[in-house]
């Protein structure tokens, strides 16, 4: 089966909560959506498992105009941030309940309960109460839940945010794997731009009840089309910083400025915002290799470093503006020293004054 | 916020519906019949227009009623009230003893109003009653059916018994609702015992104390049963409350316009503080979630 | 602001608690120095929570002494202890301004009007609360919140600590950032000493100059973060601290030459023949791909996060993760790894062993 969203909005009391929206997921894809908090991703899941109605627009499933149908009659699994189980029931009763309430015999809900039990690492659990569990065996149950019921449209919102980091770590590793084998769609819901990276599959980016941008993960990543997207999709933050454009130089509002090639140089002259990502800023020049044009060469203060263990975060200021830079390795620098940076053009992305992507590096196809 | 019903749930509201119209719907429209026309019996109406109305608000005798009605249930607001918050504030948080506290506070709010009444009745009697003798016996000089303020003050101790633990338990649940942390945070911050009353458990007690406060209204503002059974409304009129006249009227008297005019207005006054309270309540969740 | 001892310390949540087990927090001793920015870090369960409710007098140690600059201080209640403390979920006064809230703690202090605007004033600056200093604490959103809890946590000045349980758990990402570093900068400038428990090593790593990793109610490293990262003294640390954690690896070992499945591969030290179970510990991060020199891998599968590729595979049926930085070639002709010697740690029995340098 496939979802589609034609046009869908809500708004609650003169409040627009989702802008009108198109999407269509196709059968056995993962979707991310991807967003900081309120940014509508609960409302947007809601809408589409038929908890919600709509304000405007139509939902069709399989083509099939399913607008008016109740959650009820959707086939639907949702999974929470909390860990909600049956607290009274034992995880294998737990699981099997959904397959109980559609009368299926106890010789296949045996079965389908130890498969997917299997799959999700419960078996040796199967006879205890969930609330004896950790808090991962907790999510894998609730998961579990949601997959054994072999819904074709399962929503998980923000699943792992409750989880300890390396649990989380685990989990989302496996999730995509599972989920590749259940053949339903998946609509998952995150916070975490390096979470929809690890989840692959598809991305929407949402920013204030707007999908920004939709499409593959990774193109999503490496090229988004507005200024909202790249904030949305970046951890660390993208560094941005605005300059006046003339010929085919960008002169950037900290002095240096940036010689421009091909369709950048194309552009109207005015002013624009250049933007890149905090790996692509690097400490030596020999790491930017781009034969042809030069890098860019900036000088910036330190303003604070922060070691990760393999890697080390620099905040520069640079002028008005100040940025996140990894670099790998560790790096221990006194504040306020003076950093020499090279950003590489391949990696650049040139956005206009109204957030739109109008230039990027050859890196970001 | 458009929610997808089912709307077959609709029919199985009907039977409920179609007794309430038969329970309280038809005896209210018979209520406004009367309190609008005058009958000399015979099935035979006049049309009086708001005459009934007119001669109840100006009438001394619902004004004395209210005004007892008022004291009555403004003393034991203001008894019940802080007594519930301080039983809640003290109650043993978790463990055995929690449990046998909320089982013996629950017990005078499962009695029937009239055996609550009775009870009462009988403990306080001065022949008979263990309350009355024992008072008696210590030589003070008290009557509650003779002397108004025992009276009164026997009514009072009476509700305060019956009803505190309604309060106190409403509040019990508001307070184990906050979380541990807001109390090691005011530890830290070298708040003391009233700062910690004033600034974290009343304004997280502050929803259900408003319930508590509602609900106690209503009800004390409506009291029958147990003053008629305890006193009848004497010594006098000295207890006799709106619900006590409004019954002695209509039923005592059988002036049934006058008594149908003033149960209205009786009704429409409970609904409108009601009102207010719940116009309250919903902007103060509002501004909590806004 | 004091140096925190803690001598010989112990809990257990049980009345007598005889067997070890029974521990929440096994036998430690620590020592927290003035000024110093330390993190607490571990999985749930672990005892970090427990630790920092000792310090801060919410829970009294069934074992053990806790000193303040030396003066015992293990009876002592919170309240007499004059540290701040600030909460995994926002904790404020609702009906109270953010201004109220952030000068309460002053105010029961007795601290002079001007003294506690001035204060005041100048924390809700550098934590970004100046705008909306007089709107009530209720309604606003989470977030808010927990930046007044935070200010709170530093408004005063003379604190002994200031203690964070996973301050940073209700805050988006990019926020998250935002914080960290307003965390960072607060702390050189004020120099109170700061104990920051979190499961989150990326938030330890970037907050600490000293970790304290903790696992099972024991303190199994101390550190800086690199040395956290470079030489873990446990398989835990090593397994804990990196995403994805380190590679661990049964092998044998001969001087300075390790052997994975009769396969030789150099070591950046020399180690004498230890008796017990022997890995090797090696991080994603320090494995190359080769065509033709290494050892043989089977590649599984690969995620490709952005800016870089985490490669899933198998060495000698054991499984491995090896990152491959963006830009850096990777196709399915490099079939075997090479480890950089001298990033290679060697354990015995899950505890790191020292080499002798070459």
């Amino acid at each position: 089966m496939s979802l589609e969203l034609q046009g869908v909005s809500q708004v609650v009391d003169g409040q627009q909560h989702i802008a009108p929206t198109d999407l269509v997921l196709e059968k056995g894809t993962m979707n991310v959506l991807l967003g900081p908090t309120s940014s509508g991703k609960t409302s947007l899941m809601r809408l589409m498992a038929g908890l919600d109605r709509p304000s405007t627009g139509r939902i069709f499933s399989s083509g099939r105009d399913v607008t008016n149908e109740p959650v009820q009659a959707r086939n639907v699994a949702m999974v929470y941030q909390e860990f909600i189980n049956y607290p009274g029931m034992t995880v294998f009763d737990n699981i099997a309940s959904p397959l109980r309430l559609k009368g299926q015999s106890r010789k296949e809900v045996d079965r389908a309960v130890r498969s997917t039990a299997e799959m999700l690492k419960l078996t040796p659990v199967l006879q205890r109460k969930p609330l004896a569990l950790s808090g991962g065996q907790q999510q894998r149950c609730a998961l579990a839940r949601a997959l054994v019921k072999k819904a074709a449209l399962v929503l998980l919102d923000e699943p792992l945010a409750n989880l300890d980091y390396k649990l989380r770590e685990e989990l989302r590793v496996e999730i995509p794997r599972i989920f590749e084998q259940a053949g339903s769609i998946f609509v998952y819901a995150t916070t975490e731009p390096e979470e929809a990276l690890l989840l692959g599959g598809n991305t929407a980016t949402l920013w204030e009840g707007q999908v920004t941008q939709f499409g593959p993960t990774l193109s999503v990543y490496r090229k988004p089309q507005t200024l909202t997207t790249a904030q949305v999709f970046s951890d660390p933050p993208m560094n941005f910083i605005q300059g006046k454009k003339a010929g085919d130089s960008l002169s950037l509002n900290g002095g240096a400025s940036l010689g421009l090639r091909k369709q950048s140089a194309a552009l109207s002259d005015a002013t624009y915002t250049l933007g890149f990502r905090a790996h692509h800023i690097k400490l030596q020049q020999h790491e930017v290799s781009q034969p042809g044009s030069p890098p860019l060469h900036l000088q910036c203060t330190l303003v604070a470093s922060e070691v990760t263990g393999s890697e080390t975060f620099l905040h520069l200021r640079y002028g008005e503006t100040t940025w996140v830079a990894v670099a790998s390795g560790t790096h221990v620098m006194t504040q306020g020293k003076q950093v020499d940076i090279w950003l590489d053009g391949a990696h650049l992305y040139l956005f206009d004054l109204t957030g739109c992507l109008v230039a990027c590096g050859d890196n970001a196809v | 916020m458009a929610k997808v019903q089912n709307n077959r749930a609709w029919l199985l509201v009907l039977p409920v519906l179609a007794l309430v119209a038969f329970s309280a719907v038809i005896p209210l429209m018979t209520v406004v019949n009367y309190a609008f026309n005058d009958t000399f019996g015979n099935n035979q109406f006049f049309w009086n227009g708001l005459g009934w109305f007119e001669e109840m608000v100006r009438s001394e005798r619902l004004h004395a009623a209210l005004g007892r009605q008022m004291v009555f249930t403004g003393t034991i607001l203001a008894i019940e009230v802080p007594l519930g918050i301080f039983v809640a504030l003290n109650m043993p948080k978790k463990g055995f003893w929690a449990s046998l506290c909320l089982v013996l506070m629950a017990l005078p709010l499962l009695i029937p109003f009239n055996v609550v009444g009775t009870i009462w009745q009988i403990f306080c009697r001065i022949d008979i009653g263990l309350l009355g003798r024992a008072m008696t016996a210590l030589g003070v000089d008290y009557n509650y059916t003779n002397d108004p303020l025992d009276a009164w003050v026997t009514l009072i101790i009476m509700d305060v018994w019956h009803w505190t633990s309604l309060v106190a338990l409403l509040c019990y649940a508001g307070l184990q609702s906050i979380p541990n942390a807001y109390y090691q945070a005011a530890r830290i911050d070298q708040a003391s015992r009233w700062d910690i009353f004033r600034y974290i458990e009343l304004p997280k007690m502050s929803g259900v104390l408003l319930i508590a406060v509602l609900l106690r209204f209503i009800d004390s503002f409506m009291i029958y049963t147990e003053p008629f059974v305890v006193t009848g409304g004497g010594p006098g009129n000295s207890t006799t409350f709106l619900s006590i006249d409004l019954v002695k009227m209509a039923i005592g008297q059988f002036d049934l316009g006058p008594a149908a005019a003033f149960s209205l207005m009786y009704f429409l006054v409970i609904l409108l503080i009601s009102w207010v309270f719940y116009t309250v309540m919903v902007a103060r969740d509002a501004g909590e979630t806004r | 602001m004091a140096q925190i001892t803690l001598s010989d310390l112990a809990h257990s949540y049980v009345h007598n608690g005889a067997e070890t087990g029974d521990f929440a927090l096994k036998t430690l001793n620590h020592v927290w120095q003035d000024g110093g920015a330390y993190a607490l870090l571990g999985p749930s369960g672990c005892g970090k929570t427990t630790l920092l409710n000792i310090i801060s007098g919410l829970i009294t140690p069934s074992r053990g002494r806790v000193l303040f600059d030396g003066v015992d201080m293990t009876e002592s209640p919170a309240e007499k202890r004059n540290i701040a403390q600030v909460f995994q979920f926002p904790v404020v006064y609702d009906t109270m301004t953010v201004r109220e809230n952030l000068a309460f703690p002053l105010k029961n202090r007795g601290l002079a009007r001007a003294a506690i605007q001035a204060r005041v004033a100048l924390i809700a600056e550098m934590m970004g609360l100046g705008d909306i200093l007089d709107r009530k604490a209720r309604g606003l959103p989470a977030d808010a919140k927990q930046k007044i809890s935070l200010a709170r946590g530093m408004v005063r000045e003379s604190v002994n600590a200031i203690l964070f349980d996973e301050p940073l758990t209700v805050i988006d990402p990019q926020l998250k950032w935002e914080l960290r570093t307003q965390l960072k900068s607060l702390h050189r400038e004020l120099r109170h000493t700061m104990i920051y428990v979190t499961h989150d090593q990326v938030e330890a790593l970037t907050f600490a100059d000293t970790v304290v990793m903790m696992h099972e109610g024991r303190v199994l490293q101390t550190g800086t973060p690199e040395s956290l990262f470079e030489t873990p003294a446990h398989t835990f640390v090593g397994h804990f601290i990196g995403s994805p954690g380190m590679n661990f690896l049964e092998a044998k070992i001969e001087g300075s030459r390790g052997v994975i499945n009769g396969q030789c591969f150099p070591l950046g030290a020399s180690y004498r023949t230890a008796s017990g179970f022997t890995q090797i510990g090696i991080r994603p991060e320090y494995i190359q791909f080769s065509a033709d020199e290494g050892l043989p891998v089977v590649v599984k599968h690969v995620e490709d996060v952005g800016r870089r590729r985490i490669v899933h595979a198998e060495l000698a049926n054991s499984p491995i993760s090896v990152s491959v930085p963006e830009g850096q070639f990777f196709d399915n002709t490099m079939a075997r790894v090479r480890f950089m010697p001298d990033k290679i740690n060697i354990f015995v029995d899950d505890w790191r062993v020292q080499g002798e340098a070459l």
